[in-house]
């Protein structure tokens, strides 16, 4: 156990510099975008001297060193900082935002992950069976279409034609649990018929694969059932893998989801990050990215912790 | 029946417009706040109702938005200070001046002084009251060396401004402008609160029809009626809700599911389908929004008035209004007033595509085989990218190559626009003839993206512009309009309609305001449930 928590220590302190890199790179990053949030934000109705006063108001003008280290020695005390372009507390602008992208998150991995576990399991139980290539066939055109083309067509049945959801995910901070619910079905749905497929398939390889090893050949000797030897036998060594599948697709459903989020007017951090870029609004970005990037970092992190914890071998290595 | 009652009847039975009626109070010697008090007296027909929430899907806002308003820079920060604050003068929606926090104005002989009197009594949402000093911190705001505003331009001709009593603002000229009083309506120019001549803008508060509750940029702004405004028959309903919906297809699926009652920007392309959804209304305004293609007339070719030409020949306008605005819209004329304003110069005669007379001009200029750069992106307008491929085939047909660069939409503004030599651009449009030549095409303006300068055309503008006799005004436009039309270096080939999706319940004027999008971004104030 001790193990663990040293590697977890060492991933952590790995993390850190890690973000630090980010931090820097995507500074660099918007630095070599042409025009500055001046330029960005006064547009057609720039002229030469009011975009030189922005500049000086927001200490554009000093040089990017200057300004990249004043930011990250902020950040190190734990101030994120204020919006260059409404002055409003960054950490008080993607508090909200960010709830509501793991809100969605959460909501569509709920329904997916049970989902995709079942639904291998059942694939693996009757391979090649009318059930295995009908669900292979549903979930893979679910995840080949683009996401935006899917929630056009449950908005198209399920709001337009059916009237049960609403098209548009109009949440804030005084609407319920409930309605939060309802009103963000469509978003979680369409994220669920994104990932299902990935998962799923990842679960029924996995098991099938181990379906050909001795121990299993063993197990159907002695006359277990196909599902005991399933759930009980191949799925607990089966779980690495599948942790790992499982562990991306939730990533990816906090930091991939700007199509969602534009189709169903949902207000996560996708969107803000996406202003911010085009605005080049520096601190902001800052801050959304290094969010995902701590996402990743903690989500591989649990993977590998899950994958040992689920693994005896790695538990108690020789 | 007196004069005064007689006005009140035939605005009643929709007889006379609004401008008719403010025209006739002004000879019968009313002011034009009484003759507003007798206008809301006079009821119409169709009285406004009271109440409900209005909630608007609007296509632009941004997390970058903000209640500054230096930076106010997009559809959704219009909508939004037109529905909580107030300005001193107001385009009414027959694109007539009325009075809004200022209840009259008198200009000098030589309109280079301008006194505005202050409505007395007008309360901001906090309860301070509006007094001379807010007006005069409000404009500041935009001017001076430190200010970064978008209206500093706007405000360049001020020379300086003081207070006189605390009801009375005088703005001095560096040159006598007739149009003053339309340039204080910029929706830039709302007047905040202001504590030691500094406006106070951080919270929102403002006299406007309805109180800021949330404000998340980017998302959504929610307001509720101010209980105290002042202005009579307006404001009528409890709560207004504005969505940032960008995605087009969103914005309409919001509307035909009945999550909005109001949309900006209906797609041309589908706008007949949505006409035909039961409960949905479609409403279009033309207005002065339309499309340009400004060349640098600095640098060769643009240089010779008859590549100009040329250019301006070579193009189909008819087609490209028929394909990129599906007809939603009407021709331009190769200068940048339309029909709405008031000097349209509608004898001129319609340009037409004519690769003969191009030839004859290119031929003229020695300038046969002619290959041009024309850098294109739909930053400028939707569709812009389609009218200059559009555009490149009709000029092929004249003889001259268009090289068509497709540029990236971000940074259009910075890295395209007024720096190469011959681009795409858009231009909302000004209420007055002299603003939006001011701003654009006088020799050496700020936003001449032409950089085009002629000698004649700046006289007759500095004379047209103090001079307040109507009729020798209108013929001064009028050969300005030629002018442009013929020498400047822009081809104008389209003026846009704006088009809004409306549900069934939601009631306007007959007039809706066409300076900009949702009634000139007044709907708020201006619409209610019928």
């Amino acid at each position: 156990m001790s193990q663990i928590l040293t590697m977890v220590a060492q991933r952590l302190a790995l993390g850190l510099l890690t973000l630090i890199a980010v931090s820097l790179i995507i500074f660099l990053a918007v630095e070599l975008l042409p025009g500055d949030l001046a330029e960005a934000i006064l547009g057609q109705a720039a002229l030469p001297d009011t975009v030189a006063a922005f500049r000086r108001e927001l200490r554009l003008d000093l040089p990017p060193h200057e300004r990249y280290f004043e930011w990250l020695g902020a950040m190190l005390q734990g101030d994120m900082g204020r919006s260059l372009a409404n002055n409003r507390e960054i950490s008080e602008l993607i508090g909200v935002r960010f709830g509501n992208t793991l809100f969605l998150a959460a909501y569509a991995a709920i329904i997916a992950v049970p989902l995709a576990l079942f639904l291998g399991v059942l694939a693996a139980l009757y391979r090649n069976s009318l059930y295995d290539r009908a669900i292979n066939v549903v979930t893979l055109s679910s995840i080949s279409s683009p996401e935006f083309f899917v929630a056009y067509i449950l908005i198209a049945w399920l709001a337009n034609s059916l009237g049960w959801f609403p098209s548009i995910a109009n949440v804030n901070q005084d609407t319920d649990l409930l309605e939060r619910l309802y009103r963000a079905a469509l978003p979680a749905m369409t994220m669920t018929l994104v990932v299902v497929a990935h998962m799923m398939r990842m679960t029924r390889a996995s098991i099938i694969n181990l379906l050909a090893s001795p121990y299993i050949e063993m197990a159907n000797l002695k006359g277990l059932s196909r599902m005991r030897v399933i759930v009980h036998h191949a799925l607990p060594n089966a779980w690495a893998p599948i942790i790992n599948v499982i562990v991306l697709n939730l990533a990816f459903l906090i930091v991939g989801v700007v199509v969602v989020e534009v189709v169903f007017v949902y207000p996560g951090l996708g969107q803000l990050l996406i202003d911010s870029v085009s605005k080049r609004d520096i601190p902001v970005v800052q801050a959304s990215c290094l969010i995902f990037a701590v996402t990743y970092i903690l989500l591989n992190l649990t993977a590998d912790v899950l994958s040992i914890l689920t693994n005896p071998r790695l538990m108690h290595p020789k | 029946m007196s004069k005064k009652q007689l006005l009140g009847s035939l605005w009643a039975e929709g007889k006379i417009s609004r401008r008719d009626f403010m025209a006739g109070a002004a000879a019968i010697g009313l002011t034009a706040s009484s003759a507003t008090a007798l206008m809301a007296s006079s009821a119409k027909a169709a009285t406004p109702k009271k109440g409900g929430r209005y909630r608007m899907g609007l296509g632009h806002g941004s997390t970058t938005d903000s209640f500054d308003p230096a930076t106010y820079e997009n559809g959704f920060a219009t909508n939004l200070v037109f529905t909580h604050m107030n300005h001193l003068t107001e385009v009414n929606n027959d694109g007539s001046l009325i009075p809004e926090l200022a209840e009259s104005w008198e200009p000098s002989s030589d309109a280079r002084t301008w006194t505005f009197k202050l409505r007395k009594g007008i309360e901001f949402h906090n309860g301070k009251t509006m007094d001379a000093d807010d007006v005069l911190a409000s404009i500041n705001h935009h001017r001076g060396k430190d200010t970064k505003s978008g209206a500093k331009g706007i405000l360049d001709p001020i020379e300086a401004i003081k207070k006189d009593g605390n009801d009375t603002v005088v703005f001095s000229l560096k040159d006598g402008n007739a149009d003053f009083p339309f340039l204080v309506s910029d929706y830039h120019l709302a007047i905040f609160p202001s504590k030691d001549d500094k406006i106070i803008w951080e919270g929102g508060i403002g006299t406007g029809p309805y109180k800021v509750e949330s404000f998340e940029p980017g998302v959504r702004a929610f307001l509720t009626k101010n209980p105290n405004y002042w202005k009579e028959g307006r404001g009528h309903f409890d709560e207004v809700e504005m969505l940032s919906i960008i995605d087009g297809n969103a914005r309409q699926n919001a509307l035909t599911t009945g999550e909005v009652d109001a949309i900006d920007r209906v797609d041309t392309k589908t706008v007949r389908l949505m006409a035909r959804v039961k409960g949905v209304k479609i409403q279009e305004s033309t207005g002065t929004l339309h499309y340009t293609f400004p060349m640098d007339t600095r640098v060769a070719p643009f240089d010779n008035v008859d590549v100009r030409l040329a250019l301006k020949y070579a193009m189909n306008r008819e087609e490209i209004l028929k394909k990129v605005l599906h007809g939603h819209g009407a021709l331009g004329n190769d200068h940048p007033i339309s029909t709405s304003n008031r000097y349209h110069a509608g004898d001129l005669p319609q340009r037409g595509y004519d690769p003969d007379k191009a030839k004859h001009h290119l031929k003229k200029a020695g300038a046969e085989g002619l290959t041009v750069s024309l850098s294109a992106a739909d930053a400028a307008f939707g569709g812009a990218v389609d009218a200059a491929v559009l555009y490149k085939e009709h000029a092929a047909k004249a003889g001259i190559t268009i090289d068509l660069i497709r540029e990236p939409n971000d940074g259009y503004w910075s890295n395209v626009w007024m720096k190469k030599p011959w681009c795409v651009c858009y231009w909302g449009g000004r209420p007055t003839e002299d603003w939006m030549f001011s701003t654009a095409y006088a020799g050496g303006a700020n936003w001449n993206d032409t950089f085009w300068k002629n000698d004649r055309f700046d006289t007759l503008l500095k004379a047209a512009r103090a001079e307040l006799d109507e009729a020798k005004r209108g013929a001064m436009y009028a050969e300005m309009q030629g002018i442009v039309h013929n020498d400047g270096g822009v081809v104008i080939p389209m003026f846009a309609n704006h088009i809004h999706g409306l549900s069934d319940k939601v009631m306007h004027d007959d007039k809706v305001a066409g300076n900009w999008e949702m009634d000139g971004s007044k709907s708020a104030e201006r619409w209610w449930f019928g």
